[in-house]
């Protein structure tokens, strides 16, 4: 009995001290959109390393898993390079905000043999091939845009994206914009009926395809381009520029969109008006509960986002992202504060 | 408790499918569109693509997988019998997704060589008709034969194994030369070869990964072998994660229960001829027992 008793009371000791230790930490899921995977995990480890008590962690699922995690409060928040519609707000069962994190672009890759020349792109050159009009690369209208540059008489192959995806979701959100047949006949969300072309899983597999498939097309993040060495194009802008991504050229489309920012940060900023200004970029949100239960995390995803928005930005450059402007940084600060911690 | 498991698969997929099942009901098996944004759902390139695929990579398969288990239980020496069973059944072991890899690595662009080789002549068949990109029907047919050999040439082996020897011995009796003698033997088998075969073809129905890797993912329906298509296991890995709204994560749930019933079905045919054969072949032992102690 004697001994019994013992070890009840040095085992419930022992789960006391655990129980204590783990109080410390702070752990935090989230889940969501795969394009800024890379410098979320970077922020996480750094913070990590700056406040050891607090472990974040975090899926990269699909920008519409995130939504849905979130919606369903599996995570405590969610990421998406799409921002969320209206009809999803409704579904929440609070009020989620949107701020956004870093920003990225979308660039047309493309791999055709004996052309070694960069090209350049207009959005409705575009929206043509990828609505399966121009179906060859000795086409006229590419010609015209690229004059002095021999392309051969060879198919176009369209590469997309077979799973739904944010990076999709900023494509077709330019295509849109630029071409009205696009916008009537196809759309924009994470995942289209597409007119044309074969669909490869993930960021990965659309910059495999493009590179191993002789003559094809298709897009990616910035970030693969650069990391596989994959040729991608230049993209006339709404200004009648030809920009190639630059990390200073998305900065400047964000730039452009602070005048008309709306107060919840969910605004497209592809095709932005404005010199030097990348056309197909974006901002990629982080998505948090207004009043959320858990207060505690609450408040330290409120203090990470302050490190994030601020320190966290120099991270970016090395990883192939644009860091936000300054004047919507305020704005975000201003935002963060309405969000309950206590 | 296995039982109530697959029982339980099938009502919860016809529980989610719910709302697609009302909202499109049998126009869903008909029409060609899969358009998320409209919300306009229709499974046919799927059920197409899928049963393209699985024909195809049957055909190519079977003859192999049979001359195969011929080999390995008539033909080759004995010291070669074992070491040949273990590399045939390592082909089964590989997981799908290095499969898919593989693909995309080597197969496809050895298809789009041979796809480019092809004579003018022969693109204008529908078969051949399109772009050669390498990815698509031919690619898809070919790794699954190649997943689905394993399968059909061990249960042959099995079932040629347990041909009785009174058969091959008959007709040897007859003056059977050795091949004709196989014959007789793969005939009075052809039970259980057919149930292998079926078995196969379940098989090639639910593959995923690989297939998806190697088809193009484009839903449309197509005869040429060239095209890109589209399959139900891969529409389903490729948009479920994603699929936000409560109608497409029905289509896709309901497509699910599709492949589920049509795989469900396959596999129990081949089990019931399987089962069959065996059966047959027990009571074919009997009467010469049977004589014995009446005489």
């Amino acid at each position: 009995m004697k001994t019994a008793s013992k070890l009840t009371l040095s085992l419930a000791c022992a789960a006391a001290l655990v129980a204590g230790a783990a109080a410390q930490t702070i752990r935090i899921n989230g889940a969501g959109a795969t394009f800024p995977y890379p410098i979320y995990s970077k922020w996480f480890s750094e913070y990590n390393k700056l406040h050891s008590n607090v472990e974040i962690n975090y899926q990269s699922i699909g920008s519409g898993g995130g939504i849905q995690q979130v919606t369903k409060q599996t995570v405590f928040f969610g990421a998406t390079d799409g921002p969320m519609t209206p009809e999803q707000l409704q579904t929440a069962p609070g009020k989620i905000m949107h701020f956004p994190a870093v920003l990225g672009a979308v660039v047309p890759v493309y791999s055709i043999p004996n052309v070694r020349n960069e090209l350049h792109f207009s959005g409705q050159v575009l929206a043509d091939i990828f609505l399966g009009k121009i179906t060859k690369w000795n086409h006229p209208a590419i010609g015209k845009l690229n004059a002095g540059v021999t392309l051969p008489a060879s198919d176009i192959t369209v590469v997309h994206r077979a799973d739904g995806s944010g990076t999709t979701y900023i494509w077709v959100d330019y295509l849109a914009k630029v071409s009205p047949e696009w916008k009537s006949r196809v759309g924009v969300a994470n995942s289209v009926n597409w007119p044309t072309g074969v669909g490869g899983r993930g960021n990965e597999q659309v910059a495999g395809l493009v590179t191993q498939t002789p003559g094809s097309i298709g897009y990616v993040e910035l970030i693969y381009a650069l990391q596989n060495k994959i040729a991608y194009g230049s993209v006339q802008n709404a200004a009648g520029e030809f920009v190639k991504a630059s990390v200073e050229a998305v900065t400047a489309a964000a730039a452009e969109a602070v005048k008309q920012m709306p107060a919840d940060f969910r605004v497209s900023i592809t095709n932005a008006p404005g010199k030097g200004v990348y056309p197909i970029s974006s901002f990629t949100w982080i998505l948090l509960y207004e009043n959320a239960k858990d207060k505690a995390q609450a408040k330290t995803m409120v203090d990470f986002m302050k490190w994030a928005l601020t320190d966290g930005q120099k991270y970016c450059a090395d990883l192939g992202y644009a860091p936000l402007p300054e004047a919507v940084v305020k704005l975000e600060m201003a935002a963060l504060a309405k969000i309950k911690i206590s | 408790m296995l039982v109530a498991i697959v029982c339980g698969i099938g009502v919860v997929l016809a529980n989610q499918s719910m709302l697609s099942v009302q909202k499109f009901g049998l126009n869903f098996w008909r029409t060609e569109i899969w358009d998320p944004v409209a919300g306009e759902f229709g499974a046919l390139p799927f059920i197409w693509g899928t049963l393209y695929s699985s024909v195809l990579a049957l055909l190519i398969a079977t003859p192999i997988a049979l001359g195969i288990a011929v080999f390995i239980s008539e033909l080759c020496p004995a010291t070669l019998r074992q070491p040949l069973v273990f590399i045939t059944e390592l082909l089964a072991a590989i997981p799908s997704i290095v499969y898919g890899l593989w693909g995309v690595f080597v197969l496809v662009p050895a298809v789009r060589a041979v796809e480019t080789s092809l004579p003018d002549a022969m693109r204008q068949l529908p078969l051949f008709s399109g772009p050669p990109l390498g990815l698509g029907m031919l690619s898809a047919a070919l790794i699954l034969a190649i997943m689905v050999i394993p399968f059909i040439s061990s249960i042959s082996r099995e079932v040629l194994k347990s041909v009785p020897a009174a058969q091959r011995e008959g007709a040897y009796a007859l003056g059977a030369t050795r091949f004709e003698a196989i014959r007789a033997a793969l005939f009075y088998a052809r039970t259980g070869i057919i149930g292998a075969v079926m078995l196969g073809f379940g098989r090639a129905l639910g593959e995923t990964m690989a297939v998806t890797m190697v088809i193009g993912n484009n839903p449309k329906v197509s005869m040429s072998l060239f095209a890109p298509q589209y399959t139900m296991a891969a529409v389903i890995a490729n948009e479920f994660a994603e699929a936000a709204g409560e109608l497409y994560l029905s289509a896709l749930v309901e497509i699910g229960l599709v492949l589920f019933i049509i795989t469900l079905i396959i596999n129990s045919l081949s089990r019931l001829l399987i089962w069959s054969m065996a059966r047959s072949e027990t009571a074919a032992q009997e009467p010469p027992v049977a004589a014995e102690a009446g005489a």
